[in-house]
């Protein structure tokens, strides 16, 4: 078997392979145009974008934690116009496929940004960060619950033509539910998890690690909670879901498909291997030859647990 | 353009109970690296340390007139350097580099003044490698807190660097921080063309950035920030710039440095 075929289509966004570089760890992209051919990736998640530029909070930023990371960097960005005049021109010419990612602090600033994204050349898709759990206007307030969920998703839907994909929070009681009222709204996918809010002390010092106190936890750490997410989302809407949290193999990555995700975002691991992603494609082809499965696609939401189906407790 | 390699140890070299010189086989990188550049390092492939961290990149090793690899220069203070400082000939290293802005150069009659802070004595061979090279005379300020964690100095004696040292204890060299030498040579040659380069912990290197400020000397800072992947991607390796016109605005180090010129950089900030 020879020609396997690796392509996806997230409602409506095309992507050559399901590996998308997760947004807020891969800056604008360009930074990796020297190191990595950029169209071989299914897609890269800009870093989230406001309307106008951001300074983010002060150092320290990131901590180390077992198996993962924390981060409060705090949606540090150039804004959407910079972004529009700066980079896009380069992603254009690399040839990359833009999943872009928006946040507001309201309502009308994601319904703008939809609109001046959707005016713009080369960009493909926009995934909406409703999820950031480090900033405090805005953005998770709407992630958090299902109305503020159904609301931002149909505004932007009501503006764009685009395939638009709201990145969800997992700090919630019950993310299954919030993936339904962003497919209700009309949301041609979901992404999820953003990162799981979480915090270290210094306790010699007794002082938080991180200046932001509390940040977000990313990782091999998480990816477990995340494949279970994942899997409860599937099993309560139909548009595709685009799987994250803690991927760095492509083993993980199977993981997330066989579970329900059509397409996956490596973050964290990106940062240990910059060269991460022909390993996957790689890891991934020799899966899908060794068990005779010509696409992709095909093994989106195939996992088997016809004799396990009964032990299932619902959280 | 940066190359990763799973480097073999080739050697390592504990200097003291704390410190120790590993040499990697790296020759792709070394063969690029300049001075001030750095390396994104992790030994092992677990997740105990998750993510690489930054090391100036020290020697430049040759063999038979052919690059065959570099070395690193590591205090035990975390997993990783704990790791370094254990690991033993044939280990591997993964080892992605070089990574960011390097040091400028400067040229004959300028005099070169390197200014090291204990570990921050990591770019300065190389640095002073390539200055001897083009004949520019090169002092090295040198403190530490004793006599013993004052290391390689037979290594820049021999390529005629001069050397300045001060320790906080007094067991060699002049007792006190590295800025006493520092000033007093700024203030006794008012005259001399003279370039600092400084590297060590941010107190130091602000207060090497105010001494070079007051008596009117271009410095250039190699600055360590926390970094998580050293190109560009996550964004917390920030330090803050002064921007025209007023205020700061937060640039990544792995990026924008690790060497920035002083007097751009806002010392009293977080």
């Amino acid at each position: 078997m020879t020609d396997i075929d690796l392509s996806v289509d997230v409602g409506g966004l095309r992507l050559s392979n399901p590996l998308i570089a997760a947004s807020g760890c891969y800056g604008y992209g360009v930074e990796y145009a020297d190191a990595v051919d950029l169209s071989t990736l299914g897609a890269v998640a800009s870093k989230g974008l406001f309307l106008a530029p951001r300074e983010g909070h002060p150092p320290q930023r990131i901590v180390e934690t077992p198996s993962g990371m924390l981060n409060a960097i705090g949606l540090q960005g150039i804004g959407v116009h910079r972004y529009i005049a700066e980079k896009l021109p380069e992603l254009r010419r690399l040839g990359v496929t833009n999943l872009i990612n928006i946040c507001g602090s309201t309502l009308d600033e994601y319904v703008e940004l939809a609109r001046i994204l959707s005016d713009a050349e080369g960009v493909h898709a926009l995934e909406l960060n409703i999820s950031c759990p480090n900033i405090k206007e805005g953005g998770i307030t709407f992630g958090c619950s299902l109305h503020g969920t159904f609301d931002v998703v149909s505004a932007v839907k009501k503006v764009t033509h685009l395939p638009v994909i709201p990145k969800l929070t997992p700090n919630v009681t019950d993310v299954a539910s919030i993936a339904k009222a962003a497919e209700d709204a009309g949301a041609d996918g979901v992404s999820l998890v953003n990162t799981f809010l979480a915090m270290a002390i210094d306790v010699e010092t007794r002082r938080p690690k991180l200046s932001n106190i509390v940040g977000g936890l990313s990782g091999p750490a998480i990816r477990p909670i995340a494949v279970r997410m994942v899997y409860e989302c599937r099993r309560m809407v139909k548009i595709p879901i685009i799987g994250m949290g803690g991927i760095a193999s492509a083993v993980d990555a199977l993981e997330f498909i066989i579970a329900g995700a059509t397409a996956v975002q490596v973050g964290t691991a990106n940062f240990v291997d910059p060269f991460i992603w022909s390993k996957l494609t790689a890891g991934i082809e020799d899966y899908l030859q060794r068990h005779g499965v010509r696409r992709i696609a095909d093994l989106v939401g195939s996992i088997d647990i016809s004799t396990r189906e009964k032990e299932w407790v619902s959280s | 353009m940066p190359v990763d390699v799973e480097a073999r140890v080739i050697s390592n070299t504990r200097l003291s109970s704390d410190y120790n010189v590993i040499a990697l086989d790296a020759p792709a990188i070394a063969a690029t690296a300049t001075p001030g550049q750095f390396v994104m390092v992790k030994p092992g492939r677990g997740t105990d340390p998750l993510l690489r961290r930054p090391f100036s990149v020290f020697e430049i090793i040759e063999s038979n007139g052919r690059i065959t690899g570099l070395t690193l220069l590591s205090k035990r203070i975390g997993v990783t350097t704990r790791l370094l400082y254990s690991a033993v000939e044939g280990d591997v290293v993964s080892c992605l580099g070089p990574l960011g802005k390097p040091f400028t150069l400067v040229q004959p009659p300028t005099e070169a003044w390197m200014v090291a802070g204990g570990v921050g004595l990591a770019p300065f061979a190389t640095l002073a490698d390539a200055l001897v090279a083009r004949g520019v005379p090169t002092t090295l300020f040198y403190g530490a807190r004793s006599g013993q964690e004052l290391f390689y100095l037979d290594w820049f004696a021999s390529r005629g660097v001069k050397l300045e040292l001060t320790t906080e204890d007094g067991t060699r060299g002049e007792k006190g921080r590295v800025t006493l030498p520092l000033e007093r040579s700024l203030r006794e040659r008012a005259s001399a063309d003279v370039m600092v380069y400084a590297c060590g912990p941010e107190p130091m290197l602000e207060a090497v950035s105010h001494v070079c400020d007051r008596y009117g000397r271009t410095c250039e800072v190699s600055v360590e920030r926390v970094m998580g992947c050293g190109m560009g991607g996550c964004y917390s390796c920030v330090i803050p710039v002064h921007e025209t016109g007023g205020g700061h605005h937060f640039v990544r180090s792995c990026l924008a440095g690790p060497v920035f010129t002083a007097a751009d950089l806002v010392w009293d900030h977080d």
